[in-house]
């Protein structure tokens, strides 16, 4: 903290306002781009009533959400249950922080890294983040005292605590070739051309890309993975007795998990806010570039989220836990061993 | 700022562990005692160890509480249903306990002069230095520690499958 002054506060205060926003507005345009996406991939027309395209359908959401009557079953466990939408959120929020969005900027004359927290393990943080999530799930299967949450609840501890493994083994083929925990450095690497970017070059990551995007899947709960909350078993899973708010809370952490699980990919294997080319200019339009690339890359990612899911039937609870610790698993070791291999004989 | 910090993750660290000791419900003690570990992780993080703090959360906080609390779910034990031993000589037994290890704590600290640590390298606790140490000064005994683990794993393996 030494070395903080009002600038470097009033910085940080605004990226963390922006991300904030931008992410709940990523989520409200997530739902609308979900629905409308789906809609077209099945012949249909979605949402297309409020506003140009049905585009301000999200808000008409969000407004029901928030008018809704809460229904509290009788016997929940009041503090727990109440906590379990607060800690979706939290984690999913906390996760966002460690990823840089952009280049390294100047205001004022003054050096601004567009990452909220530029920290030495900021990669394991992501993780850490991603981990104390399933506590939310958790929770709020046990404290709803009904079977499906519970099932859900238990169902999703599992998989997660599984998946975690494939997730983290993935990225130690990317922490191997760049050295560094370090997330805005591991971007700063993949300067220049698109081959540089850590999919393509240092050593073939394209099979540890690969695990991490599933792993992502699984840890999301999106389909094919949504076993916590699958809707012919267990009717919604662990948010099945949560209504209004407290609904929409594991919604929107449920898309911001998404978002981040993105930006960790992009920023991971897909070279972060880097161009793919260099260009001869720098500045301002360069950092808007930049930004732009980023928000590119994400978006493409989490089109593709939507994409697999209303694509691909959901798998079975033994298949998903095999396809884990069976296929995932050994594959990130190998993967591992490989990369420490290219590494060392280079 | 730290000493704000300090005692605010002091408050919640003991109320989680109040919570762990006299809440009747094990679920509810399970989700306390998560809380504790991420209070806890959090001092390691305001001590400077910060590659420390991050395993604290990953690994305590995140699977191996995660797995308890799993399991106590999957037990499902209903809220006091298992037997109630007549209890004569441990309800007494803890706070005279506590007050014994409270006076002896108390009398160190009445005696000792406290001195202001010297500030820490800036290059302590980081992954870096946390690895190079592992890997070096400490390589033989870190590698007794891993073979431990993995003759429990293959124990806890060959009890749970009598045939392989």
């Amino acid at each position: 903290m030494s070395g903080w002054d009002t600038f470097d506060l009033a910085a940080t205060l605004v990226k963390v306002v922006v991300v904030v926003m931008g992410l709940q507005g990523l989520v409200a345009a997530m739902v609308w781009v979900e629905r409308r996406v789906s809609a077209w991939m099945q012949f249909r027309y979605g949402p297309n009533r409020v506003g140009p395209f049905g585009l301000l359908q999200p808000i008409a959401d969000a407004i029901k959400f928030i008018f809704k009557e809460e229904v509290v079953p009788a016997n929940a466990h009041g503090p727990t249950y109440v906590l379990a939408p607060c800690v979706a959120l939290v984690t999913a929020l906390t996760a966002f922080a460690v990823i840089p969005f952009g280049p390294t900027i100047e205001i004022f004359g003054r050096q601004v890294p567009l990452v909220i927290a530029d920290v030495d393990g900021g990669i394991l943080l992501a993780l850490a983040a991603g981990s104390l999530g399933v506590y939310a799930i958790v929770m709020a299967g046990w404290s709803s005292r009904s079977k499906y949450s519970l099932m859900g609840g238990l169902r999703s501890s599992a998989q997660m605590i599984s998946y975690e493994l494939a997730l983290a083994l993935s990225l130690m083929g990317v922490l191997l070739v760049s050295g560094t925990l370090r997330p805005t450095e591991i971007v700063e690497q993949q300067a220049g051309w698109f081959w540089n970017w850590n999919v393509f070059a240092g050593g073939w990551q394209l099979l540890g890309f690969l695990i991490f995007v599933i792993a992502s899947f699984a840890e999301t709960n999106r389909l094919p993975f949504d076993l916590p909350e699958a809707e012919s078993e267990l009717v919604a899973g662990y948010h099945t007795e949560y209504s209004a708010m407290k609904f929409a809370m594991f919604f929107m952490a449920e898309y911001i998990n998404m978002t981040t699980g993105s930006a960790l990919a992009v920023t991971l294997f897909l070279g972060g806010w880097q161009l793919g080319f260099p260009v001869p200019w720098t500045g301002w339009p360069l950092w808007i570039l930049q930004l732009l690339a980023f928000a590119a890359k994400v978006g493409s990612f989490l089109f593709l989220f939507v994409w697999v899911r209303w694509t691909l039937p959901r798998f079975r609870y033994d298949q998903l836990m095999n396809l884990g610790w069976k296929g995932l698993l050994p594959l990130g070791l190998a993967n591992v061993v490989f990369t420490a291999l290219l590494v060392l004989y280079r | 700022m730290e000493t704000l910090a300090f005692f605010v993750l002091s408050v919640l660290a003991v109320a989680a562990a109040l919570v762990v000791l006299t809440h009747r419900n094990e679920v509810i003690c399970a989700l306390g005692l998560a809380f504790n570990l991420v209070a806890l992780a959090g001092f390691y993080f305001l001590l400077g160890a910060q590659f420390i703090g991050l395993l604290q959360l990953i690994v305590y906080a995140g699977a191996i509480m995660v797995l308890i609390l799993f399991v106590v779910m999957l037990l499902n034990l209903g809220e006091e249903r298992y037997p109630r031993r007549r209890q004569w000589i441990h309800p007494w037994l803890a706070p005279v306990a506590t007050l014994v290890f409270a006076g002896v704590l108390g009398g160190v600290l009445w005696q000792v002069e406290l001195e202001p640590l010297p500030a820490s390298d800036p290059a302590f606790g980081t992954v870096e230095q946390v690895g190079l140490d592992l890997f070096g000064r400490y390589f033989y005994p870190f590698e007794v520690i891993s073979l431990l683990l993995i003759v429990a794993m293959v124990g806890a393996v060959v009890m749970a499958k009598r045939r392989l």
